[in-house]
């Protein structure tokens, strides 16, 4: 965990009380809403279909007990319960007063939570590997550069008004979990041939209308330069990047129409001019970091308890067990992922209730700590092999041990037509009914890993692009229509995932998922490839023959 | 529009000049860019301060020559939600060594004073009196930076550094 200090907690109680100022005076009328937009965007505030949504930061996916309470706290005090977690480690609540954000907002403050630049034409939340630090086999601890780089990010004095949203992922595992390659800037951290730590920068990645997978901009850049070289790519994109038209003006856009080798010119060009200008992180200003955060006091554990054993005869738990549960880099301990995708249930949402139990359960059995992921589950951490048992039972009773994670219903979604007004058609309830079909878990174990991403519309915040089966909602003539895509991935082989053909009316698309399920399992060349493989292997003709052949 | 220099309002000594129209015998004048490049020596000969408005697409690499005869640059913000100017205010500031005037035109709101200022804007024309009337308690608002700008701040990082070196000193 990173721990905030003195001077963190004091600039987050400073932008409550400045945000409190705003909200104030856009009561008054002092401000009009278009400006008061802008600065409520930049405290994570939007103005959705029914109500204000509040979207609130957990910078890296990291969250102690006592935060996950205070969202547990916030959900019950100031909304309807629940909270909703998304694909960018961000909680989101539905129903708030704008009269009442600000104390909402002095609530999460008391234990280090904030919603700075979770919306806005700023650099968002850093995302990273829910994983961090417990992954085995990672470079080092990504949180850490995380950490470095949300605090330069935040409040930043150049930056705070570009010509779009822009967001920086970052991964130190030879496996993404952060899905760098659909990010603004993606960064690998990795050894060089002499051994130094550095990264790889990708930049121009993203979804939405015009989707691009990241280009590398350079091989390695060392960690000591890496906020230098963020500032670089900043500053060029603040300068050229198009404002002239909303659709055009991430920084994709103009990486795309630059090329990356003009693009990198460009960055090398100002990067080279900047100099000197205290960005440098010497060993002692990355060890102030490193040393803030503190990691748990593991004990010496056998790898296989005998606890494990005896559950083994426990088909249920053997089931949850081999789903949920994965190597951690400390022998005796286990990562355990929480589905937050119960059969018919939205996708990403827990109840107050749920989070208050999973704090106590993250304290009794992980050190105090969650972890918060991009396919909108959660995590324990750190927990000892010898409780899994007793931690399953616990999350059974709760609705929280599901055991479909990366299978067929660990479906990613937007929030869609019924909430959003972005939206052009419903996601949840499609995503409803997908888990409904596939509720059976040996079918969906006998599928394997297979990705459904849905969008409400082509924003694209349910990353429908690359899902190995990815979900568009379309309006045409007052109808719900939905385009369907196949063999995208977010992960380190990522790319765009290609249209099987028309789209489909919202009564016909869990059909449609069978059939292209059903075609997958008759087309594999053996259990072990997935879907996607087998995608990539015969591309998309035999399934749109499928689909479309009877239609 | 209200003036807000070193904190508090002012008078602005500053006349704004538009194309074409004729330039005051003496006195400090503001000019645009077009204006001052067609002939900037002529401008500078005359008696009386020369301020340029520079727009926020234009490359700062022809002001740069002149930098040490100006007295005041006006960079501009169409919107309060368009950002270039905060980059040519830090470039004009830490790169060219720019210290005359740094000046803030077009929707100037109190919600940017903090970041204007670490940027190296030292005058604001303000868009409403209320804005201006708050300037010094708005800049009270934050006490703690993140990041290193030639404002000369300490950042959080070297102040935890510092209190670590001074703790460990005094060991």
């Amino acid at each position: 965990m990173y721990a905030y200090d003195e001077l963190d907690r004091t600039l987050i109680n400073e932008r409550v009380s400045e945000f409190r100022d705003q909200v104030q005076r856009r009561l008054s009328g002092e401000l009009t809403e278009d400006e008061f937009k802008i600065l409520r965007l930049q405290n994570g505030v939007y103005l959705q279909l029914h109500a204000y949504m509040f979207r609130v930061a957990i910078p890296y996916g990291t969250l102690s007990s006592k935060q996950l309470r205070r969202f547990a706290h916030v959900a019950r005090r100031y909304d309807r319960g629940y909270g909703h977690f998304t694909t960018r480690q961000n909680i989101q609540f539905n129903w708030i007063k704008l009269s009442e954000l600000p104390d909402a907002l002095a609530d999460l403050a008391e234990v280090g939570i904030h919603a700075m630049q979770t919306s806005g034409n700023n650099m968002r939340n850093v995302t990273s590997d829910q994983w961090a630090g417990v992954a085995p086999g990672e470079i080092e601890d990504p949180r850490i550069w995380s950490e470095l780089i949300r605090q330069h990010t935040t409040l930043h004095p150049e930056f705070s008004f570009l010509p779009r949203k822009f967001k920086i992922a970052i991964t130190a595992s030879e496996h993404d979990r952060a899905a760098i390659k659909i990010h603004d800037i993606g960064l690998r951290l990795h050894k060089n041939a002499d051994g130094e730590t550095g990264f790889e920068v990708l930049v121009g990645g993203g979804l939405g209308r015009t989707p691009f997978i990241a280009k590398t901009i350079k091989p390695f850049v060392p960690g000591r330069d890496i906020l230098s070289y963020i500032e670089a790519i900043l500053r060029v994109y603040n300068q050229y990047g198009r404002r002239d038209n909303i659709y055009k003006a991430r920084i994709k856009i103009l990486v795309h129409e630059l090329g990356i080798e003009k693009f990198a010119k460009e960055v090398d060009e100002e990067w080279k001019q900047m100099g000197d200008v205290g960005l440098t992180l010497d060993h002692a200003a990355i060890e102030e970091v490193r040393s803030r955060f503190s990691y748990p006091a593991y004990e010496k554990l056998p790898h296989m308890p005998d606890e494990l054993k005896q559950a083994a005869h426990d088909k249920l738990f053997e089931r949850w067990r081999k789903n949920s549960v994965f190597p951690h880099k400390v022998q005796g301990y286990s990562i355990v992922v929480l589905s937050l995708k119960p059969v018919g249930g939205p996708p990403g949402d827990a109840s107050a209730e749920q989070m208050d139990a999973l704090a106590d359960l993250a304290d009794k059995y992980s050190f105090g700590e969650i972890r918060v992921g991009h396919e909108q589950n959660l995590a324990l951490p750190h927990v000892a092999k010898r409780d899994l048992p007793a931690l399953f039972k616990a999350l059974d009773r709760l609705g929280l041990a599901t055991p479909n994670v990366n299978l067929v219903t660990d479906i990613i979604a937007c929030p869609g037509l019924d909430y959003c007004s972005l939206a052009n058609a419903r996601s949840i309830p499609v995503a409803q009914e997908l888990t409904r079909r596939f509720a059976n878990h040996d079918t969906a174990d006998l599928i394997g890993r297979l990705h459904i991403n849905i969008s409400g519309c082509i924003n694209a915040c349910g990353h429908h692009h690359v899902g190995h089966i990815g979900i568009l909602g379309v309006e045409k003539n007052g109808e719900e229509f939905y385009q369907i895509t196949i063999g995208g991935r977010a992960d380190e082989n990522a790319q765009m995932g290609t249209l099987i053909g028309p789209a489909v009316p919202y009564a016909e698309v869990a059909d449609v998922i069978e059939d292209i399920v059903e075609a997958y399992l008759a087309l594999r060349d053996r259990p072990e490839e997935l879907f996607v493989d087998t995608v990539k292997r015969l591309g998309v003709e035999p399934f749109r023959e499928r689909v479309y052949a009877t239609r | 529009m209200p003036l807000v220099k070193q904190g508090r309002l002012t008078t602005d000594l500053f006349v704004h000049v538009a194309d074409g129209a004729e330039l005051p015998g003496d006195g400090a004048v503001l000019v645009s860019a077009e204006r001052f490049l067609a002939d900037p020596e002529a401008l500078l000969r005359r008696p009386g301060k020369v301020g340029v408005i520079w727009p926020n697409n234009r490359n700062l690499d022809d002001l740069v020559p002149h930098l040490d005869r100006l007295a005041s640059i006006a960079l501009v913000f169409p919107t309060f939600r368009d950002g270039r100017a905060y980059s040519q205010a830090r470039l004009l500031r830490e790169r060219y060594g720019y210290d005359g005037e740094l000046r803030a035109t077009g929707q100037v709101l109190r919600d940017q004073f903090v970041f204007m200022t670490r940027a190296g804007f030292d005058a604001f024309e303000v868009k409403k009196d209320a804005d201006a009337d708050a300037f010094a308690a708005t800049m009270k608002r934050y006490s703690v930076f993140y990041q290193p700008t030639g404002d000369g701040r300490v950042t959080a990082l070297n102040r935890r550094m510092q209190l670590r070196h001074s703790e460990s000193a005094g060991q």
